[in-house]
């Protein structure tokens, strides 16, 4: 009997057999196409070295990190956080806090403060997880987004660790205007990239299985012995790790920050349409939605003065998102590409059940990225 | 003390009334489409401004202003409801629905920044600044009224529910929205006005908050995250719920004020929230998680 | 309501033995002190009327409903008001009638989704991607494996979660309906399927509403009203019994399931 290795989830008419995007082709296409983004986002900063060009960048790449990061609870279980910038601002104020504390001067060093910051984003997360996690999917969703106004709230009451509304300072680097979004754009690359990878990994394993068959049956998941308690509360966590590291370059980026920055209204809802663009619960999805979204929310804020216009522009973006793409970019493409190729393969066919053999699955195929 | 510490327990109760109100309609659009509305606290502004601009530009009194800033509401309602809230798909509709909520909400902010500026506004009439005194304190009418107000719409929205056809297929459609389907009910007719009357409230509820506080287009977040808490208290979809949780919240908000600080007085607010989750994690009368096929 | 008497056949070997459960729904009794016992080896079959509690008794066996009274044990081990989880580890596997699979997952990612739930040296035997083919061919569907568990049809559904099921390696397997919904050539398959299942020593327990089906698989049927077993016995015995006749209108036992009398809801 044929041991085929585990392929790709494909939607596909009943007795349909052969995913055209499985093909040994397209599994090295994938990569190929990988490896030229990862050498492009390198070398970014080398051909485009305006200033402003790099900031759009590094906001970018925070955002490619804490959407990929949101997407990997979010997405993955269907259970809807909207309180992440819970942890963003944690991490942006555990920076600061450090620094402060042991008058760090600015430099690369500073750096290393942004691992321990996601650190303590993953340790306010376990009970703040613990408490939305028991309720159930709605419920949930509501708890996070209080929580996220408790939080605010604590930052601007919480003198003594955040002093308030006047803000707390963060190191300034030495760097030159010239190489200063450098450094701040290879450590948000860095984070983009694990962020990513950690996905990837979650996604292809067991764990990862555990958290999709949450998301379409947890009760039944519970029945088969998922500890499902346990795997939200996990993936919960590293979704925090993430995205508190986020917040600390985020912090140490700007100089400074400010309660309303550092736990921002409508960051969650920013990085959840940007994880529904590109396709959610999809690996590619997020950072796509992140690519296309963050340069247009960096653009309207430069150059739209007018703070209503600014809002009633950004609102009716993401209106127009969500109705009009509810699968997402990557999701859709990807449905659109395989019909191609099926017809190309079987003109005949409107995908109707070929009969159907153990042959035509004898491709290696490979985990796709679409769901 | 003891005058103070009874005076924020009327304040609490009254000013909790208002607040249910508010978050009975958010509860009911939960409870009828599974709908997390989002927007439910910049509409209450919107509701603010209305009657501001009817005050200052019409000469119109607040409360009177109410008839012609209620339907209004309940037609906007109806509105969103039918652009933007039917056309989600029933796979991921409660999440769908409060990012397309949360985008509306910002729309109509930036609505009202860009006629009204950020400058703070209030609501005036004879019977804002003054206060009744009764048994040693002072307590402003507009207080009163409020709740006087909240408690009829109230009142009025339990006579709808239970003793007409339209409110008896809005509850039916709340314990099973299949079911009512199944039996002819026309969900869409019966969303749309639940929605309406959800929003409809908040004119009311805007009317109230506007006499009472000071406020400019970024209220909004302040209202809806004390909106949500409320609705999560007392159980997602639960209006008798929402009006016990209103209360509480706000009660014990107001005496924290008094006893400790008004600084604290608001974090408290969302503590008592925290402390009730970790007994009940869906709140006082929400659902628990069954376990069921 | 008194409970029939209900012997077992070899009592000493009963792997599943259901003792005097009792589960209401607000006022609806739907069990009231129902007791029989499945032996280990057999297939045994449960079937009544509808409302008879044929489902409500698969769900308290296996943890899905909490019962208000009555013990379950299993292999001499109290196992009442246990969790789903648990009880499938303990070995006792069940389908749904209507059919509960990961719809977004692939099949081969549906077989594999307990398999953190078990020890790291059993995984590796239970769950591994060629046993799990191994599983879905036994079914017929290794040709799907990389499919949509969603987009299959109710039948192949069925089959996925008999799949899914034996990848616990059960000691017993609980069917809900299993020939429901299924076209006929399919049913004698399936039939075959459990029977060479049995010879290798797997215990079934079998809920249908198709009496060919059901007397032609079981050794032992126990029959159902209104909360309680009434009959139990060979297919020929409960057949011929007076008492299931009674419960079935109309006398005959066939292939129509027609309404039992006195019965207020469809609640199986």
């Amino acid at each position: 009997m044929s041991v085929t290795p585990p392929g790709p989830p494909v939607a596909a008419p009943s007795g349909v057999v052969a995913d055209p995007l499985a093909t040994p082709f397209f599994r090295r296409a994938r990569w190929v196409v990988v490896a030229l983004a990862l050498a492009g986002a390198v070398l970014f900063p080398f051909i485009y070295t305006n200033p402003a060009t790099t900031t759009i960048a590094v906001f970018t790449l925070i955002y490619v990190a804490a959407s990929s990061a949101w997407n990997m609870f979010s997405g993955y279980t269907g259970y809807m956080a909207l309180g992440n910038a819970v942890f963003y601002g944690s991490g942006a104020y555990f920076l600061a806090n450090i620094t402060t504390h042991f008058n760090m001067t600015g430099g690369v060093g500073v750096f290393a403060i942004v691992p321990l910051a996601g650190v303590f984003a993953a340790l306010v997360a376990i009970p703040v997880g613990f408490i939305a996690l028991r309720a159930r999917r709605h419920t949930f969703v509501v708890i996070t987004i209080a929580i996220f106004f408790i939080f605010q709230l604590l930052a601007y009451n919480l003198q003594s660790l955040t002093q308030g509304s006047a803000g707390m300072q963060t190191p300034i680097p030495p760097w030159t205007a010239a190489t200063y979004n450098n450094y701040f754009y290879a450590a948000a690359l860095i984070v983009a990239v694990l962020a990513i990878a950690l996905s990837w990994r979650v996604r292809r394993s067991r764990y990862g299985l555990e958290l999709l068959s949450i998301r379409d049956d947890e009760d039944r998941a519970r029945g088969l012995g998922v500890k499902t308690g346990r795997v939200k509360l996990s993936a919960f966590v590293l979704t925090a790790f993430i995205t508190g590291m986020c917040g600390a370059i985020y912090a140490y980026y700007l100089g400074s920050i400010y309660p309303p920055f550092a736990f921002e209204a409508i960051f969650d809802l920013t990085v959840a349409l940007m994880a529904f663009l590109g396709g959610l619960g999809t690996i590619s999805g997020p950072v796509i939605g992140a690519l296309i979204l963050e340069p247009v929310q960096q653009y309207l804020n430069l150059h739209i003065t007018s703070g209503g216009v600014a809002l009633i522009l950004f609102g009716v973006l993401f209106l127009v998102v969500i109705l009009l793409f509810p699968d997402g970019i990557v999701p859709s493409v990807a449905g659109l590409l395989r019909n191609f190729l099926r017809k190309r393969a079987d003109p005949s066919s409107s995908g109707n059940a070929p009969p159907t053999t153990a042959a035509s699955a004898q491709t290696p195929p490979v985990r796709e990225v679409t769901p | 003390m003891g005058t103070e510490l009874a005076k924020a327990v009327v304040d609490g109760v009254l000013t909790g009334g208002v607040y249910a109100l508010m978050a009975a309609g958010l509860t009911l659009i939960f409870g009828v489409m599974e709908i997390i509305n989002i927007a439910q606290g910049i509409l209450v502004v919107l509701g603010a401004y209305l009657s501001y601009v009817l005050e200052v530009h019409f000469g119109i009194d607040p409360f009177l202003g109410l008839f012609l800033t209620i339907p209004l509401m309940f037609g906007l309602g109806m509105a969103i409801e039918w652009a933007f809230i039917r056309r989600l798909k029933s796979q991921n509709r409660t999440a769908l629905s409060i990012l397309v909520t949360f985008a509306v909400a910002i729309v109509i902010e930036g609505i009202l920044t860009q006629f009204f500026s950020a400058d703070l506004k209030t609501l005036n009439a004879w019977y804002i600044d003054q206060s009744l005194h009764i048994f040693g304190f002072y307590l402003p009418y507009i207080y009163l009224l409020g709740f006087g107000l909240a408690v009829v719409l109230l009142a009025a929205l339990y006579v709808f529910l239970y003793r007409t056809r339209t409110g008896f297929s809005i509850r039916a459609s709340v314990q099973n929205r299949t079911g009512a389907e199944l039996v002819g009910i026309d969900i869409n007719r019966v969303s749309g006005i639940t929605f309406g009357i959800g929003v409809g409230v908040t004119a009311a509820g805007g009317m109230v908050f506007g006499a009472t506080n000071s406020f400019n287009p970024n209220s909004g977040y302040d209202l809806i995250s004390r909106l949500l808490v409320i609705v999560v208290l007392g159980g997602l979809g639960s209006v008798g719920g929402a009006l016990i949780a209103a209360v509480v919240a706000l009660v014990i908000e107001d005496v924290t004020a008094v006893v400790w600080s008004p600084v604290w007085a608001s974090t408290m607010f969302f503590a008592v929230l925290i402390v009730v989750l970790l007994v009940r994690p869906n709140g006082l009368f929400g659902q628990q998680a069954v376990r069921a096929q | 309501m008194t409970a029939a008497a209900t012997p077992a056949v070899g009592v000493d070997a009963a792997l599943l033995d259901v003792r005097d459960v009792r589960k209401s729904f607000g006022g609806l009794d739907a069990l009231a002190g129902c007791s029989f016992t499945v032996r280990e080896g057999s297939i045994a079959g449960l079937i009544g009327p509808n409302g008879s509690g044929k489902t409500t008794m698969f769900n308290v066996i296996t943890g899905y409903e909490r019962s208000d009274g009555g013990t379950i044990r299993f292999k001499d081990r109290d196992i009442t008001g246990a969790q789903p989880g648990r009880i499938g580890g303990l070995g006792i596997g069940r389908t749904f009638q209507l059919t509960r699979v990961f719809g977004r997952l692939s099949l081969l990612e549906n077989l594999q989704v307990g398999s953190r739930g078990v020890a790291r040296e059993r995984r590796k035997e239970l769950y591994s991607d060629a046993r799990c083919t191994e599983l879905l061919d036994f079914v017929g569907l290794a040709h799907l494996m990389n499919v949509q568990a969603g987009t299959l049809s109710y039948g192949q559904r069925k089959l996925v979660e008999l799949a899914m099921v034996l990848a616990q390696e059960p000691k017993v397997i609980l069917l809900d309906e299993p020939a429901g919904g299924i076209n006929p050539t399919l049913i004698g398959q399936m039939a075959e399927r459990i029977r060479e299942l049995n010879r290798g020593g797997v215990t079934f327990l079998v809920v249908e509403h198709n009496m060919e089906f059901v007397m032609g698989l079981c050794d032992v049927i126990s029959v159902m009203e209104r909360g309680v077993v009434i009959a139990h016995g060979k297919p020929e015995d409960v057949r011929n019994d007076p008492r299931v006749l009674d419960a079935y209108l109309g006398g005959a036992i066939d292939d129509e399931d027609p309404p039992a009398a006195g019965s207020k809801d469809d609640r199986l």
